[in-house]
């Protein structure tokens, strides 16, 4: 009995915490999954029953392997404990396959992999200072914080039943970034190389990592009013880093650079064939933009100032066609999106470099990071939203300023992935998810900060309150008119234009109190 | 009240758990020709919808009784024929007569499932939050943390959206009844729990502790002053409600006859399938249904069930009191889930309800109590194809009351309500002093065996000689933790007062 009290141990709500959220991914585990879960299980099929040097050429399926080795090799050891459950998973030739073992076998390694993220997040919680300890457990930041980060709507909707394997990913960049907050640079360092090679998509954050650890770890000291000693760099530092980077690098693509393959591995994890925007536009810059030239188009039209037989067919049927053909504005190619992510990213870099402010600091730039290149890239998937959404958790129980900026882009950011389910069972599941977690974060964080200022004024609160009436509009309304028909790509372009008004808001805030903020150095070191 | 927020997100909780319980299967999912009571209750639309009244509970040919004949009162018919009347704005091909039998779809599932989530959003789930926020005497934190708790009892989530039933109407109703009742709305209570009754039958088992409650407080107040007021004004409510609910069928003389025929088929024998009660355990030694004439087993039953429940119920006609009142509810179910006639394995269900709540005042024993009935039902929900759904609520619940409750350090005599009895134990045995150790290795042995059963009812495949082997077992299992805790209940409601005056004393 005694060792029972002490396993279930009754002030260990962390343990409840995540023993509950597991639970509830097993509940979700025979709703709808996307065509992400047939492309899980062809990798598998593909790294089980074909040698290393195919690979990244077996092209049976549409769904190519396009993630990066270190995915690969998960992808085939997880193969070996799925030939268990199910043999026929495991041939490449049997598309679209699944078995209901398949399906369990598939659902379990997601949410066994979450183990690591579960650890990460008790790692976080560890890193966050407990200075405004409430007397109430529910209002402890540590608590919020391990709310906030395990029971994450997006995480949920997109990894158990979307299906993808987030979680895990996650769970190594929250490590990493726990790993920094603690000091152990090498760890992180390591951590996040490694992280890249499970997916290449978290590049969008590594210039945040690159400077972070050049400005704060290479160089060993500051000059009193916090500008760069540059006499205190050290090179065993920079070596080593390099050294771990390389090292994890090299067993990466080693493999296949002794197969004279790089060419054909990098053909297949930077696709820049795809479109500007994803079949459903995520809600970005380039929605805006989008939006505009259609508005203007419409607008041209009626005036008489546009030629209707100079307009695309597609854009006018669609719009929701993966190449967008603009009609009034300029059409954007992929390097000017990858030179519009640059600029906007490089404020938060200079930011980063000029005035550190130790791992808050960095934390923020990464946020920017993720955000800027959400919102300028290219062919940017709506799911992108959590690399920003997950860091920033860790922002927000430490300061009201950035716990209003997190706010509404998370409630934006998560309302943007409603889409990605779009079957009926599913719909209560995405709402009353989607209401637990905002109602939870908004009222939590209130109460957290309830002696500052309001989180929001009653603009962020009008436009937050309107995502309910757009919901009731898209779901519930739009269907039963006659425009469903005419117009099938309205919902659609209306949630996406809506919320990335919210997401580019939030950016913009954002990168101004980074910007205005003074450096650290200058008030705490003097 | 800052924390109220926590109670929206309990209830987002509960509401979260019960959907995706839904996507699961229903009984009888694709099993003709009889499918299951998924079936039962389209078929009760089918046949409220498109017959009159009057034939609602008759045999025709438009309406075999054999198949899935409406044996429930009055407002189940009810609603029914509103749940028709949307079905039939949607598709009216669910509810065509005849040729809608068997009628299984995606988009009929889920129309079933919302109706459930609907009638549950509308009467359960708010009574239950009701009854939380009205608890006395513990800290708001405790209150949400048994909202909670209650609302992630696993029973009635799999029943109602595994299995599927309407159980959440009739409890919610009780539940309503309970709350009126011990707030001093008499009236209310006795309306909401009458409709109750009209809803499901089996909600009689509830009906002695709410006679004797009310009668206890008629007596308190003087027979012959306000006391003979209040009863006559309870009289007429209930008589009131009832009249309604029955109106259409008071026409005749043999419809009323006809229908309470349905609700009461004493010809069905004293239990069937399997049941965690005595009868059915008893049978494993000794055909009992073979031997004894069916008039005596129902004298025999009606006897057993009787004994059982009269001091419980006459401690509380003597002293009414809220609590005594919740704890005689629990007992007097148990009685009639053990020693009654025709009892189904679902009934446990209205044991469980007033067992929720009493949960914050003996967290152990309830939660210990809410996992057997929920094990109990286990040959059921396997059959169903729930086993996944049930292990994970069940163990979402069981860390739910851990950790909101602590139940493990709530061990001690006193908090198990035992102090008065061991006292009086110990005064003709004075080496009484293991009783709440003994509880704790039982607590042990129990879940023990529980968690063994279910593996082996899992994994192994009975014998061929006997392949109910593992149902009888876990009935037989159920069954004994079943009686121990109706000595348990009836100990604590005999020796309650005695320890309340010995504290009156003591300070």
């Amino acid at each position: 009995m005694a060792a029972l009290t002490i396993a279930a141990g009754t002030g260990n709500w962390f343990s409840a915490l995540a023993l509950g959220v597991t639970l509830l991914k097993c509940l979700l585990i025979p709703t709808y999954h996307s065509t992400d879960f047939e492309v899980h299980r062809n990798w598998l099929a593909i790294t089980h029953s074909l040698p290393i040097s195919q690979w990244y050429y077996e092209a049976t399926s549409e769904w190519t392997l396009d993630y990066p080795p270190f995915f690969a090799w998960f992808e085939y050891i997880l193969s070996h404990v799925a030939k268990y459950f199910d043999q026929e998973m495991l041939n490449v030739r049997n598309l679209n396959y699944s078995s209901s073992r398949t399906l369990l076998f598939q659902r379990f390694s997601v949410i066994f992999m979450d183990v690591l993220f579960v650890y990460a997040v008790h790692e976080c919680c560890k890193c966050i200072d407990g200075k405004k300890v409430g007397k109430e457990l529910t209002e402890k930041p540590k608590f919020i914080l391990s709310v906030l980060l395990l029971w994450n709507f997006g995480l949920l909707i997109v990894d158990h039943i979307h299906f993808q394997y987030n979680g895990f990913l996650f769970g190594l960049m929250l490590l990493s970034i726990a790993r920094l907050f603690q000091k152990r640079h090498m760890e992180g360092a390591f951590l996040f190389a490694v992280l890249l090679h499970f997916k290449h998509i978290y590049l969008y954050v590594a210039p945040a990592y690159g400077v972070y650890l050049l400005r704060s770890y290479c160089f060993t000291a500051n000059k009193p009013d916090g500008s760069i000693r540059w006499n205190s760099f050290s090179f065993v530092r920079v070596i080593s880093l390099g050294l771990v980077v390389f090292l994890v690098s090299a067993l990466s693509l080693g493999p296949f650079l002794a197969l004279n393959q790089l060419p054909q591995v990098f053909s297949r994890l930077f696709p820049f064939k795809r479109g500007l925007c994803h079949a459903y536009w995520a809600p970005n810059f380039w929605a805006l933009y989008n939006a505009l030239d259609k508005v203007l188009s419409v607008i041209g039209l009626k005036l008489k100032f546009l030629d209707p037989n100079n307009i695309p067919k597609a854009s006018m049927t669609s719009g929701l066609v993966q190449q967008f053909q603009h009609t009034v504005l300029p059409s954007v190619t992929p390097l000017a999106t990858l030179i519009c992510t640059l600029i906007a990213i490089l404020p938060s870099i200079f930011c980063l470099w000029f005035k550190p402010q130790g791992p808050r600091g960095f934390l923020r730039c990464l946020t920017l990071c993720a955000l800027s290149s959400f919102m300028f890239g290219w062919h940017v998937h709506e799911k992108a939203i959590l690399l920003a959404v997950l860091p920033m958790s860790l922002l927000s129980v430490q300061k009201a300023g950035d716990a209003s900026i997190f706010l509404i882009l998370t409630t934006t950011g998560h309302y943007s992935l409603f889409p990605l389910l779009f079957t009926a069972p599913e719909l209560p599941i995405k709402i009353l998810l989607m209401l637990l977690f905002t109602i939870y974060s908004i009222s939590s964080l209130k109460t957290l900060f309830r002696k500052e200022k309001p989180l929001f004024n009653w603009m962020e609160t009008f436009y937050l309150l309107g995502l309910g009436p757009l919901e009731v509009c898209c779901e519930f309304v739009f269907p039963f008119t006659s425009w469903k028909v005419k117009y099938p790509f309205l919902p659609l372009l209306l949630t996406s234009v809506y919320c990335a008004v919210g997401i580019t808001y939030a950016w913009f805030k954002l990168y101004v109190s980074v910007l205005i903020d003074p450096p650290v150095g200058k008030t705490k070191k003097q | 009240m800052e924390k109220w927020y926590l109670m929206t997100i309990v209830v987002l909780i509960g509401l979260t758990v019960r959907w995706t319980v839904s996507l699961n299967s229903y009984s009888g999912a694709g099993k003709p020709p009889m499918f299951g009571d998924y079936e039962a209750q389209r078929h009760w639309q089918e046949i409220t919808f498109n017959l009159p009244v009057k034939q609602w509970y008759f045999n025709s040919s438009d309406n075999n009784l054999q198949y899935w004949g409406l044996d429930y009162p009055p407002l189940t018919a009810y609603h029914s024929l509103l749940c028709a009347y949307v079905a039939k704005f949607i598709n009216p091909d669910w509810i065509a007569l005849h040729t809608s039998r068997g009628y299984e779809s995606q988009a009929h599932k889920l129309f079933m499932r919302t109706t459930v989530l609907i009638a549950d959003l509308l009467i359960y789930i708010p009574a239950v939050v009701l009854y939380c926020c009205c608890l006395k005497d513990i800290s708001t934190k405790k209150k949400i943390a048994n909202a909670l708790c209650i609302l992630l009892y696993p029973g009635l989530i799999l029943i109602d959206y595994g299995h599927f039933q309407y159980n959440s109407v009739s409890l919610g109703f009780a539940l309503w009844g309970v709350l009126g009742v011990s707030c001093d709305w008499d009236l209310l209570g006795s309306l909401a729990f009458c409709l109750a009754i009209n809803y499901k039958q089996m909600e009689l088992y509830h009906s002695l502790p709410f006679f004797c409650f009310l009668l206890g407080k008629c007596f308190k107040k003087g027979l012959k002053g306000k006391g003979f007021v209040l009863l006559v004004k309870l009289a007429c409510t209930v008589v009131a409600s009832f009249v309604l609910c029955w109106l259409p069928f008071f026409t005749e003389r043999e419809q009323t006859l006809q229908v309470l025929r349905r609700l009461f088929p004493v010809d069905r024998g004293l239990f069937e399938d399997k049941v965690a009660n005595i009868w059915c355990s008893f049978n494993v030694f000794l055909k009992i249904r073979d031997i004894l004439p069916r008039h005596i087993q129902l004298i025999m039953s009606f006897c057993f069930t009787f004994l059982s429940l009269l001091p419980a119920c006459i401690k509380l006609i003597l002293q009414p009191s809220s609590k005594g009142f919740k704890f005689t509810l629990v007992s007097c179910a148990l009685s009639f889930f053990l020693f009654s006639f025709q009892v189904h394995e679902k009934s446990i269900l209205l044991v469980s309800l007033p067992v929720c709540l009493v949960l914050s005042e003996i967290p152990f024993m309830s939660t210990w109590f809410l996992l057997v009935s929920t094990f109990s039902l286990l040959p059921l929900l396997l059959k169903d194809e729930l086993l996944m759904p049930s292990v994970v609520t069940t163990m979402a619940f069981f860390i739910a009351c851990v950790t909101s409750f602590s139940i493990f350090e709530k061990t001690s005599e006193e908090e198990l309500r035992l102090k008065s009895f061991s006292i009086s134990v110990r005064k003709y045995l004075p080496c009484f002093t293991f009783l709440s150790r003994m509880i704790q290795y039982l607590f042990l042995i129990s879940v023990i065996t529980m968690v063994l059963l279910t593996l082996m009812t899992v994994t192994l495949d009975p014998p061929q000689k006997l392949p109910d082997l593992f149902s009888v077992l876990v009935c037989f299992v159920s069954c004994l933790n079943f009686l121990f805790f109706l000595v348990y209940f009836n100990i604590i409601i005999m020796w309650d007062s005695k320890s309340g005056r010995n504290q009156k004393k003591i300070t």
